[in-house]
């Protein structure tokens, strides 16, 4: 536990992105209307899935979308929200997108699927904190 | 006889004198011409004998690198991970065949002539670069229908979730702001901003613009049926006097959607007049491609990128053979996309390689829809332009080729970002059609589904080549990054739209690419 409250503290510093301006040519429709998803899985479905797969494995192409599946990195909880909330490389920070509990509910989700088994919660006070909330 | 010399005068003396970036900045200062960036060509010549220049990318910018690079005498290569040139600048038509990240693939049954543009697919008059190379490389270009007053706007939440014309909403949006702000003149609430001369003049400009009937109220009657179209429109003989149409109920239209899509024809990017290649986008990359063909090495997938004193090393991988290969140079022009550079092994500086980082890119996600017969034209009178909505798809957009034709056309049946996005991407192809075709129904719910025959679509985020639609800057990441990451670092430069203030259109790209190959090019012949 101690990489993880290192890592939990080392967030608390950088301040989250301000949400990125979409910019260049977009459709100008107003905000989408459709219900917003609640649970852990229809998290994963509606927002992860596209990027990462239905079955998690990612894909490569001239670049790789990292799997999910089988993947250790997820052991530390902070590490999937810290992703959801920060982005990396081409993948936006979804805080725009989602709140804490819904990050909460998908890191838990991931965490306990696709071959990964680490069956503690991550809590919405988690995702807030590394949020520096 | 006038003694004082004419704008006209002075701004060609300007320009004789110091050439077209001078004459730029000059009418620049005087109002004019400050719609581009766009100076020319640029004028790069005397490249020292057998100086070489490997780009990576075959996009617009790095082609346009290539080419004015090559041109000027140097000796240039172009790796292009893909086996086709042009990069974002794509169309798929009927026969292509395309498979995204994660395996699903898709065979394209348009019909011949028929196409989805699933990067650009309009280009604004002032995108003044991209014109000039249109012209120059011959590209024909027609217009793009931009703005229909007779397409839909829809909000599932306003107007009892039905569509209604955007002309009926626009006018009404106005009528009603007209009538609002009269009545707060009448109230003297403007009494300390502006004169009696001043009010009398906003008055008749409010009655005028917002159809205002004699009480400067705006009403259902043939002036508001003017703006907002009628019941039964002026005919002839019996029964040509025209009824007026019923105004919607204010509260309706101050709905979000209504106000959202007007301003967005008045984003400047988005003003008409703007255009399109004829037979597809992607008809602009193929004619770069004509220019630097010989230049080109395809299927090269970039694994690592290293300089030093002496030159730059590019390892790459052949996707065909599998066979590792070394391409040397003096010099890089590197265009490609930010996501996959940060993937890829290099030994650019540290605070290069944050900026390169610090970049996420959007999730844009187009669909096309190949509909057996024209229904919106037919039936509706809808020719070009975008009906708008608040689901997933975002739009329907209507084909602005091949009007009045009795066979097939190809709708764009959404162009959704964010959230919508998402969920269309972690879609199957086939789940995306489906959804395409359940949502856009609302528009055309006789038709929608009875008429449609093919589709195919495109998530940004699953394309292998970028792993995302275009670069989304932020103010933070911008101030932050954006100088570091377009400085020429010792042999290498970045070129892209994401190298620009235009990002996520082919401009930006061109214009990046331009100033970068002119620093480029500086360095090259201090060195």
């Amino acid at each position: 536990m101690i990489k993880h409250t290192a890592f939990a503290l080392l967030l608390l510093t950088v301040p989250v992105l301000a949400q990125a301006n979409a910019g260049g040519d977009t459709a100008g429709s107003s905000a989408n209307t459709t219900a917003r998803p609640v649970t852990g899985e229809q998290v994963y479905v509606q927002v992860c899935q596209g990027c990462h797969m239905a079955d998690a494995k990612g894909g490569v192409g001239a670049g790789r979308i990292p799997a999910l599946a089988k993947n250790s990195n997820l052991e530390d909880p902070s590490y999937p929200v810290s992703m959801i909330v920060q982005g990396r490389g081409a993948m936006p920070p979804l805080t725009d997108l989602l709140n804490p509990a819904q990050i909460a509910a998908v890191a838990t989700y991931v965490r306990t699927h696709f071959g990964n088994n680490y069956k503690k919660p991550v809590k919405e006070a988690d995702v807030k904190a590394i949020m520096g909330q | 006889m006038q003694t004082h010399t004419t704008r006209r005068q002075l701004l060609t003396a300007i320009g004789m004198m110091g050439g077209t970036a001078a004459l730029y900045q000059a009418m620049t200062t005087m109002g004019h011409a400050a719609e581009t960036q766009f100076a020319g060509p640029p004028n790069l010549s005397g490249a020292r004998t057998g100086a070489s220049v490997l780009v990576l990318g075959a996009g617009l910018g790095g082609m346009l690198a290539a080419y004015e690079l090559s041109k000027a005498g140097y000796k240039v290569r172009i790796l292009e991970y893909q086996n086709r040139a042009g990069g974002r600048n794509w169309s798929l038509y009927g026969g292509d065949t395309y498979t995204e990240l994660g395996g699903a693939t898709q065979k394209v049954g348009f019909a011949p002539g028929h196409y989805l543009n699933p990067g650009p697919w309009r280009i604004p008059h002032h995108h003044r670069t991209l014109l000039h190379y249109c012209k120059s490389f011959g590209v024909s270009l027609e217009p793009f229908i931009q703005f229909n007053h007779n397409a839909f706007v829809h909000n599932e939440h306003a107007f009892g979730g039905k569509p209604v014309h955007f002309r009926e909403a626009a006018a009404d949006f106005e009528g009603n702001v007209a009538e609002l702000l009269n009545k707060a003149i009448d109230q003297k609430a403007l009494d300390a901003e502006l004169t009696t001369e001043d009010k009398d003049k906003l008055k008749e400009a409010l009655r005028g613009w917002g159809m205002l009937d004699a009480d400067m109220k705006y009403k259902t009657n043939l002036l508001s049926s003017e703006h907002r179209g009628y019941e039964r429109t002026p005919g002839g003989g019996v029964n040509g006097a025209p009824i007026p149409s019923e105004v919607f109920k204010f509260r309706d239209v101050i709905d979000v959607q209504v106000w959202k899509n007007m301003a967005f024809f008045m984003n400047h990017e988005m003003q008409t007049t703007m255009f399109q290649p004829v037979g597809g986008m992607g008809m602009i990359g193929k004619a770069f491609a004509k220019q630097v063909g010989g230049m080109l090495t395809y299927n090269a997938k970039v694994t690592k990128i290293m300089q030093d004193k002496a030159g730059v090393t590019v390892s790459y991988t052949d996707t065909a053979t599998g066979k590792a290969t070394e391409a040397k140079a003096d010099y890089c022009v590197c265009a490609i996309p930010l996501g996959v550079l940060n993937q890829i092994e290099n030994n650019l500086s540290g605070p290069k390689k944050s900026a390169i980082a610090a970049v996420p890119y959007g999730n844009q996600v187009k669909i096309g829809l190949q509909m057996a017969r024209r229904f919106w034209e037919t039936d509706d009178y809808i020719y070009g332009g975008h009906s708008f909505t608040s689901q997933d798809i975002a739009l329907v957009s209507y084909p602005n080729y091949k009007l009045f034709e009795d066979g097939p056309g190809v709708l764009l049946g959404a162009f959704a970002n964010g959230a919508g996005a998402f969920r269309l991407a972690g879609m199957t192809p086939e789940q995306r059609i489906e959804a395409a075709l359940a949502q856009g129904a609302v528009f055309h719910p006789k038709t929608y589904r009875k008429e449609f025959q093919t589709g195919a679509s495109v998530a940004w985020s699953r394309v292998p080549w970028t792993m995302g639609c275009c670069a989304r800057w932020n103010e933070e990441t911008r101030k932050q990054h954006y100088q570091t990451l377009v400085a020429l670092e010792d042999r290498t430069v970045l070129v892209g739209e994401h190298a620009s203030y235009v990002g996520c259109w082919m401009e930006g790209a061109l214009l990046s690419s331009l100033d970068a190959i002119t620093r480029l090019h500086k360095r090259a012949l201090e060195a």
